[in-house]
């Protein structure tokens, strides 16, 4: 029996990136907000100080920072013929938990998609003919574009201080940038990070065979930064303890380091920890949110009135909680009809490791930041003719070691070295000065296929006795020719730094949920701007629920080659924008296109 | 929510009201006058005691006042006429105030700042009193006397007024410019900066050859704002000096602890042209030269070194400059050399959060080393950045820092 | 007396809490960033002493597998010396040990190895049973000796068979503990040396990993140097020595 508490203008389900922008957006339009947050408050200080951050076995093996599968997991299968089985401990990726959420354990890759992916279907289908793209595969348009969403993203760089060098202001290419990029508005606020050796030979090597390598977009910053909201940040030292790990000196861009030391000043804002969102409340009709329903860490159930319902929880748990709670149509993977659930995806990485001389070459890999690296773009979206390779998509590659952490470093060694003993031993002590490895060194694109979707399970339940979310996934032939098409690119890169040996790990099927795969889950409640196949229109708007806004990658109807993070801010500013400048205007109906 | 438009016209009224400070009042029923109250009850944090920490009613009293006797219990100064001070009459009040005569001849306690809230006209504290008038009566008894014997018998309060209580509204220096003399009025008046940074003898008097030069309590040490060239405001210019009051930090330094609050509540919202004067006249505090200090040993300074290096670097950076606005510095920092370290040694055994302000609003966190460091290893990283960069201060013991270890674990703030 | 008034407060905080529908049992954060003085959330240092999971025969099981796995050389310890044995010990005493955190709802069924492990037996559990097994094996096989008794060469052969499966634990492949004891034993070498293993930094020294700094501003960008500084551990700093 739950507590009835009283209304409030919007609720927020989650506290992290885009929760933290949704609230700084709509707070400051004057509107009183609060966020629910299954998590804990995290800081800085207490939590992750520079003393005992750097402690791989704690938060990088034994997951501190992540949420607890016993909290919720999900089950998982490669096709309809298998039973799914739940995931007991986290592999293929990782998910956020408390204030901060993903962006407190992320890398800060800063990547902006490039302006084909968002009508990639028409595009490839335009260059190539549709007979390109497999039956099977579900890849649709955004309802968006590229110049749309270009002021969202200079916002969200310019809050986190961005660390890069442009590579194309205002349709003029510049040196130093990525050549392939969409054009934009202004530099990056903060230069790119200076670059550890490895990372610079990449880029020489590059450079050699014909390619225009440039820094990966950072969020560890090269130099101290004020952003827009007043919030300052510290360089980064390169310590080598980022991604799985939180930032012990303001130096990593996080909600905490850019709006939540603002957000909590605000009368009108107030965020409710260690409290979990159990369901979304519709009226009578179903067509009208009227709040969720939580419980808060004492078991106590209670309700939470709102206006606005913002669902900015992690990828997985949108979906999962419009299913619980009977919002739109869950997808039919048989018939293809049903909205909830469909076009998800992942990320297609894979990478290949270098073994050198260590008699000529010392890379110091401890000496590193989570988003550091030299890359290049020549292979990404359809920067290249697709037309003798049979697939469609790339990905960006680049030398983007994050880390000397001795228990995940020591992995890599050359083919055929034993697993373990004198000679293991002596490979490992030869080995790890000398070796370039980065876990994605190939950042690729994955679509979206009609048997690669989310629905609920018959069998598994968590905590509150919900069904667990059931994930149907496998690894398609485009993407597994993909992925061996890069990796050889790749290897040769590697090849040209002067490699003795260079091991190639291009991804392989069948789907395996215990091997890690970068975090970027994606699609399951897509954004479009037809209701017969998405969830959200084009400001991320439940066409079935209108005064509920589904944020993050969930939106996405299939992944690119970049990391997500910069789109999914961006697209929550763009829906902030509309939020304020159009929904409040008329609420509780639909945005016009 | 407050508009920050309305609160900045307020300010700029209040700016000029202020120049004016001493001047014939404006008629009772003036808005302008209660305005003018409020302004001078922000100067003089009257809300940092007499509001509860956490309370939602504002000067209804109850925050326990720690006094080197005891503690005291703030009490309740809205209209309520029971329990607060709606019946007193306005003599009443001013005596109180500015005198330190509680209501039926009972003496206040220093604790209540009367000897500085002294150099306020009548108007002044009239005006006070006329804000406080405005706010919400709150029915709230508070019994203000917690001190053990013999401390509590009030009588003894007239013999410690006949030896350290000047009564007296403020007087201008001549010779001395206006701004010099309207930041000596807030200084030594409703700021009252004296009752943390002034040193005191036993009996809680003034040590007055001491002006401002610094004073150990609460568990930190409110250091010396003379112009004392290596602990006191020497090195910092008048512009640092507003900018700290205005937004708790400067390119080099970080208001936390008491003076946190200080900057929340009362400073961060004073007039610009305000802040000024007090920098002016801080600035034209002479220092007392202190003899330079034994230099610390060789075997101290190496293991603070690596302690630094290992602990500190990476947000103080190797060569203690700290980052500008985030991180304080800590080469050249008067607050690192004051001549008592237990600001320093309160920080590094339980980390502190500084202030967040509208212009500051990161307000960063220094992380408890409590866990990590012995006492010497604290006296040993202590001792290195009070004397590493030019730096130069008295070293650190072990057995201070077991002191400081001690009273910090009691404390329950 | 007493109970009189615990009861008063019992009965005036329900009902404030009836009248006041507010969420008190969340931790609410607003108006400002949340401070708690002294507050952290270091490891727990693992201390030297007897075995707290494994039993003596088990612990030295373990250390003698440790120091086959990762045997020692002239320079740096084996397994045995850099504390694998006590790091796996603690481990299992603790949250990993009992697949604290991780989903165990039922039912448990096998699947496909891409689905991950199905197992309701924890690591505690099973290095239990498999250790008890890899001994009753050892003294079939070798004379009753146990497997800390027998010769390196025979010993190398037991893992061996571990490996490649042949040696079955409770009726399964023996190559699933195998994978266990080999993951935890270089977890143990390669950790930070506050949860009992890689004694004295021995790994770190070996591969020449600087531990846990935080701070290589200053080395960015000399590149192909040898970093010159030792490793540090977090609480384990040999240059504070006063």
């Amino acid at each position: 029996m739950s507590r009835k508490l009283p209304a409030k203008d919007v609720v927020i389900i989650g506290l992290g990136w885009t929760g933290s922008i949704l609230a700084q957006e709509l707070t400051d339009a004057g509107l009183d907000v609060v966020a629910i947050e299954r998590g804990p408050w995290r800081d800085t200080a207490s939590d992750f100080p520079p003393s005992y951050s750097p402690d791989e076995l704690r938060y990088r093996l034994r997951h501190e920072l992540f949420l607890r599968p016993a909290q919720a997991s999900l089950t998982f299968r490669n096709n309809l013929d298998q039973t799914a089985l739940p995931v007991r401990s986290w592999g293929a990726f990782m998910l956020g938990n408390g204030a901060g959420g993903a962006g407190v354990h992320w890398n800060a890759e800063t990547w902006r998609f490039a302006p084909t992916d968002f009508a990639f279907k028409s595009h490839v289908t335009q260059r190539y003919g549709a007979k390109v793209l497999p039956e099977d595969m579900t890849i649709q348009d955004w309802g968006i574009g590229y110049d749309e969403l270009e002021p969202h993203y200079d916002r969200f760089e310019y809050l986190c201080g961005t660390s890069g060098t442009a590579g194309n202001l205002k349709g003029a290419l510049q040196n130093g940038g990525n050549p392939f990029e969409g054009p934009r508005s202004r530099p990056y606020p903060t230069p790119a990070q200076k670059q550890p050796f490895s990372h610079t030979l990449f880029a020489e090597a590059a450079r050699n065979l014909g390619y225009k390598p440039f820094p990966q977009p950072s969020g560890n910053l090269s130099q101290a930064y004020t952003n827009p909201l007043g919030v300052q940040m510290g360089p980064c030292t390169y310590c080598g303890f980022c991604e799985w790990f939180g930032c012990g000196n303001y130096s990593k861009a996080t909600p905490q380091t850019t709006i939540l030391p603002v957000l909590v000043r605000k009368p009108n804002f107030e965020a409710r920890m260690e409290c979990e969102v159990t369901r979304i409340n519709l009226d009578r009709g179903g067509k009208r949110a009227t709040g969720v329903t939580y419980v808060d860490s004492s078991g106590e159930e209670w309700e939470q009135p709102a206006e606005l319902v913002l669902l900015c929880a992690f990828q997985l748990f949108n979906v999962q909680l419009l299913l619980l709670s009977g919002i739109g149509t869950p997808y039919d993977p048989k018939s293809g009809r049903g909205q909830i659930g469909r076009n998800f995806s992942h990320q297609t990485v894979s990478t290949a490791t270098g073994f050198f001389d260590k008699a000529k070459f010392n890379f110091n890999p401890f000496v590193s930041s989570g988003s550091i690296g030299m890359c290049i773009d020549e292979f990404n979206g359809d920067n290249f003719d697709h037309g003798p390779h049979g697939f469609v998509g790339g990905g960006y590659m680049g030398q983007v070691q994050t880390n000397g952490r001795p228990i995940e470093m020591t992995q890599q060694l050359p083919p055929g070295t034993p697993a373990w003993g004198a000679r293991w031993k002596q490979a490992v002590k030869d080995n790890y000065l000398s070796t370039v490895y980065a876990g994605t060194g190939v950042h690729g694109a994955c679509a979206s296929y009609r048997t690669n979707y989310l629905d609920l399970d018959p069998t598994w339940k968590d905590r509150f006795g919900r069904p667990l979310l059931r994930m149907t996934m496998d690894l398609h032939d485009n993407e597994l020719r993909m992925s061996a098409f890069l990796t050889d690119k790749y290897a040769e890169i590697i090849q040209a730094m002067g490699a003795n040996q260079v091991a190639k790990q291009p991804r392989k099927g069948p789907y395996d949920i215990t091997k890690y795969q970068t975090s970027h889950l994606c699609g399951g409640a897509i954004m479009g701007t037809d209701p017969g196949n998405s969830a959200l229109n084009r400001y991320l708007q439940s066409w079935d629920v209108p005064n509920l806004f589904v944020q993050g990658a969930s939106a996405f109807p299939q992944n690119a080659g970049y990391n997500p993070t910069g789109t999914v801010a961006a697209l929550a500013y763009w829906s902030a924008k509309a939020i304020r400048e159009k929904y409040l205007k008329n609420p509780g109906r639909p945005i016009d296109a | 929510m407050r508009s920050p438009t309305a609160l900045r016209l307020v300010l700029a009224v209040l700016a000029l009201a202020g120049c004016r400070a001493t001047e014939a009042a404006e008629g009772p029923q003036d808005f302008g006058r209660t305005d003018r109250g409020r302004y001078l009850t922000i100067v003089g944090d009257c809300a940092a005691c007499h509001t509860q920490q956490g309370s939602s009613q504002q000067f209804a009293g109850g925050r326990p006042i720690e006094t080197p006797f005891g503690t005291l219990l703030a009490p309740n100064i809205t209209p309520d006429r029971e329990t607060g001070i709606g019946a007193w009459t306005d003599d009443e009040f001013v005596g109180a105030l500015t005198r330190g005569t509680g209501r039926g001849g009972a003496h206040l306690y220093p604790a209540m700042p009367y000897p500085s809230m002294t150099k306020l006209s009548r108007d002044d504290a009239l005006t006070i009193r006329a804000y406080l008038n405005s706010v919400p009566p709150a029915h709230h008894p508070v019994v203000a006397n917690q001190l053990p014997f013999p401390f509590s018998i009030r009588l003894g309060m007239a013999a410690w007024d006949a030896l350290y209580f000047t009564p007296g509204a403020f007087q201008p220096v001549a010779g001395k410019s206006e701004e010099w003399n309207r930041g000596a009025y807030l200084v030594e008046g409703p700021m009252h900066c004296g009752a943390c940074h002034t040193p005191k003898n036993f009996l809680g008097g003034d040590k007055s050859a001491s002006h401002l030069q610094g004073y150990a309590l609460q568990g930190w040490f409110a250091p010396n704002i003379t112009n004392d060239a290596r602990s006191g405001l020497g090195h910092w210019t008048t512009g640092e000096i507003v900018a700290y009051l205005k937004s708790g930090h400067t390119a080099g330094a970080a208001a936390s602890g008491p003076m946190a609050e200080e900057v929340a509540l009362s400073s961060s919202k004073m007039a610009d042209a305000d802040l000024q004067a007090v920098a002016v006249y801080l600035k034209d505090q002479p220092g007392q030269d202190q003899p330079a200090p034994a230099a610390p040993s060789d075997t101290v300074m190496t293991a603070g070194a690596a302690i630094y290096a290992d602990e500190c670097s990476a947000c103080h950076a190797s060569t203690g400059t700290g980052v500008p606005g985030l991180f304080p510095a800590l080469a050249g920092a008067s607050g690192v050399q004051s001549s008592d370290p237990a600001s320093l040694l309160h920080v590094v055994l339980r980390g502190t959060r500084s202030v967040a302000t509208e212009t500051a609003p990161t307000a960063p966190a220094m992380p408890s080393f409590a866990w990590l460091l012995s006492d010497d290893q604290v006296a040993a990283v202590a001792t290195y950045v009070r004397n590493a960069w030019g730096n130069a201060a008295p070293a650190v013991t072990g057995s201070d820092v077991g002191h400081a270890r001690r009273d910090l674990a009691e404390r329950t703030d | 007396m007493r109970i009189i008034s615990r009861r008063h407060l019992l009965a005036t905080s329900a009902v404030a809490l009836f009248i006041l529908p507010k969420s008190s049992f969340a931790s609410i954060i607003r108006g400002a960033l949340p401070w708690t003085p002294g507050k952290s959330d270091p490891p727990t240092r693992v201390m030297p002493g007897p075995w707290v999971y494994f039993t003596p025969a088990e612990g030295a099981a373990v250390e003698a597998l440790a120091d086959r796995l990762i045997p020692p050389d002239p320079e740096t310890p084996g397994g045995k010396d850099a504390g694998c044995a006590i790091f796996i010990d603690r481990q299992l005493a603790g949250p990993y040990g009992r697949f604290d955190g991780l989903y165990m709802g039922a039912p448990f069924q096998p699947g496909t190895k891409q689905q991950g492990p199905q197992s309701p037996v924890t690591p505690a559990q099973q290095y239990r049973l498999a250790l008890a097994a890899l001994d009753r094996h050892c003294r079939a096989s070798y004379g009753d000796l146990p497997f800390a008794r027998l010769a390196g060469d025979k010993q190398d052969e037991v893992i061996g068979n571990l490996e490649n499966g042949s040696i079955k634990i409770e009726g399964r492949s023996g190559s699933d503990f195998f994978d266990q004891l080999l993951k935890d034993t270089r977890q143990g070498f390669f950790a930070d040396p506050i949860y009992g293993g890689n004694k004295d930094m021995a790994s770190w020294k070996m591969i020449g990993f600087p531990g846990a700094r935080y701070d290589y501003r200053d080395w960015v960008d000399r590149h192909n140097e040898r970093y010159p500084h030792p490793p540090i551990g977090i609480g384990l700093h040999p240059d504070w020595s006063l």
